[in-house]
């Protein structure tokens, strides 16, 4: 099982908004995966700076002090803002990767959720309304977020087994289904450098797509290629920093279903989840392809690509 | 009419209440509003009763039916009409997948189109699609009819049984042991039956059937014990 959903605004007045209608999704995919969920949120950028969103299962301990501690080491400005067990620390672009090493060394215990300008991933163990409502999802605006409710099939029910995966910056990717290559690709991707943490196999998916993208490849081309070196059945949402792509697996076993309107496109497991959508009785309603990439951005104009078989 | 409210009374009472229904019922017409895709509406029925369900259905609406229509103002979610027995669903907008899976008897009818694994395996069902249908449709029919009217995708009507399969557009593949098979007399008034039945305006002679080659393991002598 696991539900997805998704939600790329085109319509910016629907902006503060985002983080109300994905909870809502979210809330109403809750039988398909009721162990863990997790959202990303594409939100406000500030020049020059990047946020690393963070997670303690002790945040009173770790948090306390840490914005200070980063500034001494690092220097320069650092702002931090506690989300219950999460952070979003915002430091300079340039030292993000310094920033990750700085980190680890200062609060061994404090893990990362992701990187990026605008993206933060909020995630935890336990029902998606619970999680929904101790990070307060809801009062967050956006220009575009995705979202999952977890019922894991393979790897521990933890925190860091739960969705969305942030493997590269800001790019996150959801996943329903199962990958039967995940173990022999994790081992290929460590060796090129990827860093992959868990033995989730939605993460191997996710670092697989940033692996690409770091090689040269676009999104579509890398969820292009995604079909032919992945093993299994998969439906994956991403997002990206001004874009959201869904692939399906040429099977095609696992359901999807989206809605676009001059106001959004959303993506969903079932089309339940968007009922409260507005304008959804007079939006385009389908199902996905198999084998075919579909990508919105807030710079291109939306593509669907179809793999050749 | 009854109209019943789904949002307000659930889907047990829902469903109950439809169950309850015998032959000789004189409540035949039922409306169901606030449907917002909720799973397993009008299962189980067995009754000549019509229901309406107003707006887009989740998964197995209408599954397991005998007797009963059930048409939906709206698009229906994965398995709709799955091992129906007898009576008539018909789906004004689109179906997910698997729609009439392992169907014994009755008439689907699909104004939309239907997604993958349509009519899998249809086991003496009629389906009636006015759109396209998905990648592996009629997979491992045995009986009964699908009539496609637009497009069918990859492997139609693979490791088929017996079921006619009738296609007035293209088909992006055959599956394993389906082939295109001669439009004989008998088989444009089957089809005529059909699309009258399946409130389709599309012409007989406008299609190709496709069947089982018959060529597969089970049908092989040599492999009998």
């Amino acid at each position: 099982m696991c539900g997805i959903v998704g939600l790329f605004l085109k319509d910016t007045s629907l902006e503060p908004n985002l983080g109300r209608m994905l909870t809502d999704m979210l809330i109403t995919m809750t039988d398909r995966g009721p162990d863990s969920a997790g959202i990303a949120i594409y939100g406000t950028e500030h020049k020059g700076k990047v946020k690393l969103t963070v997670q303690s299962d002790h945040p009173d301990r770790d948090f306390a002090g840490l914005d200070k501690d980063l500034q001494k080491a690092l220097g320069g400005d650092v702002t931090i803002r506690v989300n219950d067990t999460h952070a979003v620390i915002e430091i300079d672009t340039a030292w993000a990767a310094a920033g990750r090493t700085v980190l680890a060394e200062l609060r061994p215990d404090v893990r990362i959720m992701s990187t990026g300008e605008t993206l933060e991933i909020y995630k935890e163990v336990g029902l998606p309304k619970n999680v929904a409502a101790r990070f307060d999802v809801s009062s967050m605006s956006g220009s575009h977020g995705i979202g999952h409710t977890r019922m894991a099939t393979e790897s521990a029910v933890t925190t860091m087994g739960a969705h969305p995966f942030n493997t590269g910056r800001d790019q996150c990717l959801v996943h329903n289904g199962s990958l039967s290559n995940h173990a022999s690709l994790r081992r290929k991707l460590r060796k090129a450098g990827m860093h992959i943490e868990t033995e989730n196999d939605t993460e191997v998916g996710a670092a697989y797509v940033s692996w690409k993208m770091q090689n040269g490849s676009t999104l579509g081309e890398a969820l292009a290629s995604s079909i032919d070196d992945l093993d299994g059945f998969f439906n994956f949402v991403v997002g990206t920093k001004d874009g959201f792509g869904v692939v399906r697996d040429p099977i095609a076993c696992k359901p999807a279903v989206m809605a676009e309107t001059d106001q959004y496109v959303a993506f969903a497991s079932e089309y339940r989840a968007f009922v409260n959508l507005p304008g959804i009785d007079h939006a385009r309603v389908w199902e996905p392809e198999p084998a075919t990439v579909y990508f919105w951005s807030h710079k291109a104009a939306p593509t669907a690509t179809e793999k050749a078989a | 009419m009854q109209t019943f409210d789904l949002e307000a009374q659930g889907l047990r009472n829902l469903n109950a209440a439809l169950q309850a229904q015998s032959k000789e019922t004189n409540q035949t017409a039922w409306e169901v509003v606030n449907a917002k895709g909720s799973h397993a509406i009008a299962v189980g029925l067995d009754a000549p009763i019509e229901v309406t369900v107003k707006g887009s259905t989740g998964y197995y609406c209408a599954g397991m039916n005998k007797q009963a229509t059930v048409r939906i103002h709206g698009s229906a979610g994965p398995g709709v009409a799955e091992n129906m027995m007898s009576g008539t669903v018909i789906i004004d907008g689109d179906a997910s997948q698997y729609a009439g899976a392992t169907a014994n008897g009755g008439t689907l009818i699909i104004k939309g189109n239907a997604s993958s694994r349509c009519g899998i395996s249809m086991k003496g069902v009629d389906i009636i699609v006015h759109g396209n249908v998905g990648h592996m449709s009629a997979f491992m029919a045995q009986s009964g009819n699908m009539v496609v009217c637009g497009d069918a995708g990859d492997a139609l009507g693979d490791s088929i049984y017996e079921a006619r399969l009738f296609v007035r557009g293209s088909v992006k593949s055959l599956g394993a042991d389906c082939i295109e098979k001669e439009m004989r007399p008998e088989h444009l008034e089957i089809l005529k039956d059909l699309l009258e039945r399946g409130e389709c305006d599309a012409k007989p002679e406008e299609f190709k059937r496709y069947g089982s080659a018959r060529k597969l393991y089970n049908f092989d002598i040599d492999n009998a014990y």
